[in-house]
């Protein structure tokens, strides 16, 4: 790893201006992508900014049809907190499904959306449930907020500092985890909102990350039944391939596990 | 350089390090607790992890700045009075080690798990739960075990309190 300079925020103003002063900072918040890449030096950020210090940036809040998760929240206090499993059990479950327990304590939900790998979970979670995503700035709509494979609409010193998630009628979400790595070859989350809308997000598989699997959500729109979500075939083009899985095989499994997911969300 | 403050293994302990120095390194090299190892140094084996503020976590994948503040424990702080902790005294019992290069982060690991799940744990949580922690030796099935075990003894002694 090269040199690097360690900030600790106090608060999110603090964070942003300790961002401007550096030459070529990074925010750091569980470090679970940001270390290793610093480690390989793919990324040599000048100053590292740590955003987990920053009081009220971690938690859970329930109001309403809302599940507000602050950017700091660890992937294992989304998976443990109580108020998450009986609002949205979904996303309870894909928490504790994140790499592995060490991954889980230190990884958070604004990390993995600030990164927005093409194989996170998260982000088929927030675009499925049609999440807000709150930064320092303004609210982003999930789905304006994911533009391409470790591409978001943030500006490079905006902060993500919270997520907002409706509490939907029905919910799942089923991944193929890759054996080595826990992240996801496939994985689709299906949604039935409180309206009624039906939203189905995929990630792992699209070349440029996570997207709404449209005819499947016609499909459920039609008829919420796991045949009809595995009834739709999903077309190898612009579909991830590589060692792990090619394209024809990553595409099966979406209707697979469109399949499962419907089967969960009962 | 920083300086950092932390408590490890019960002890406070105060260094001057560069920021970039990873935590393992500090484990390591600053403090000479050797017992905590670097197996892939990628953030994929588990042989690195420790505990801070009683959370398992990969110290190859933690800046020591990180973790200025909190309460580390390393392998070389988990028995007592020359007793082994239960989780080593079951690894040792069921032969849940070969080479052992694994084993301080599979103990550490363990230990987390156990005091998580207590006496509700069953094989197929310890399987899921040890998915971070890589042994190129053992086939894993006797380290299920001895952690079945540990739990059993643990929990034992915790309503015998
Ligand atoms: C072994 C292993 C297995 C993993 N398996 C999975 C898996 O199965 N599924 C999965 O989804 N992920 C997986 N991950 C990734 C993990 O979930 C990461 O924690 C996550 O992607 C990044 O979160 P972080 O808090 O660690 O962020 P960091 O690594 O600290 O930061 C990542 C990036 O986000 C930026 N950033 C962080 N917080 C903010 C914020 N609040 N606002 C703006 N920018 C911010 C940083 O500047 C940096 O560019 C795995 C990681 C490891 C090491
Ligand atoms: S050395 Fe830290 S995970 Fe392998
Ligand atoms: S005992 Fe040798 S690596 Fe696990």
């Amino acid at each position: 790893m090269y040199s690097t300079s360690y900030h600790k925020a106090a608060s999110v103003a603090e964070a942003e201006s300790l961002l401007a002063g550096a030459s070529d900072g990074k925010y750091l918040a569980g470090g679970q992508t940001l270390i290793p890449t610093m480690k390989q030096r793919l990324a040599a950020p000048t100053d590292l900014v740590d955003l987990t210090k920053i009081p009220g940036l971690a938690g859970v809040e329930v109001s309403g049809n809302t599940v507000k998760i602050g950017a700091a929240t660890r992937h294992y206090d989304v998976a443990s907190s109580a108020s998450v499993k009986s609002a949205i059990p979904a996303l309870a479950a894909l928490a504790s499904g994140i790499g592995d327990p060490a991954v889980r304590y230190q990884g958070t939900i604004g990390g993995s959306l600030a990164n927005n790998d093409p194989s996170a979970d998260y982000p088929a979670a927030v675009l499925a449930l049609g999440a807000t995503i709150h930064t320092n700035k303004r609210a982003i709509s999930a789905d304006d907020y994911f533009q391409g494979m470790f591409t978001t609409a943030l500006e490079d010193s905006e902060i993500i500092t919270a997520v907002s998630f409706p509490v939907p009628a029905k919910a799942a979400y089923v991944k193929f985890p890759n054996p080595a790595s826990r992240y996801a070859l496939a994985g689709v989350f299906v949604a039935k909102l409180a309206d009624g809308s039906v939203r189905v997000a995929v990630t792992g598989v699209g070349e440029s990350g996570v997207f709404r699997a449209s005819a499947i959500e016609a499909a459920l729109a039609a008829n919420w039944s796991a045949d009809s979500a595995g009834s739709i075939a999903i077309s190898p083009e612009g579909v991830l391939s590589d060692i792990h899985g090619s394209a024809d095989y990553r595409a099966n499994l979406v209707s697979v596990l469109a399949k499962r997911a419907v089967a969960a969300a009962g | 350089m920083t300086t950092v403050s932390m408590t490890v293994n019960g002890k406070t302990v105060s260094a001057d390090v560069e920021d970039r120095t990873l935590l393992v390194s500090f484990l390591r090299e600053t403090l000479g607790l050797t017992g905590t190892h670097v197996g892939c140094d990628t953030s994929q084996c588990g042989a690195c992890v420790v505990h801070i503020d009683g959370r398992a976590v990969k110290s190859c994948t933690t800046l020591a700045v990180q973790a200025a503040g909190t309460a580390v424990t390393t392998i070389e702080g988990l028995s007592s009075g020359g007793e082994l902790h239960p989780v080593q005294a079951a690894f040792r019992d069921n032969h849940g080690l070969q080479c052992g290069f694994c084993t301080p982060g599979m103990i550490m690991t363990s230990v987390d798990i156990i005091n998580r799940h207590g006496a509700h744990l069953d094989e197929a949580t310890v399987r899921h739960e040890l998915e971070g922690n890589i042994c190129r030796c053992t086939g894993y099935h006797n380290i299920v075990k001895s952690v079945l075990d540990a739990a059993g003894r643990m929990t034992t002694s915790a309503a015998a309190e």
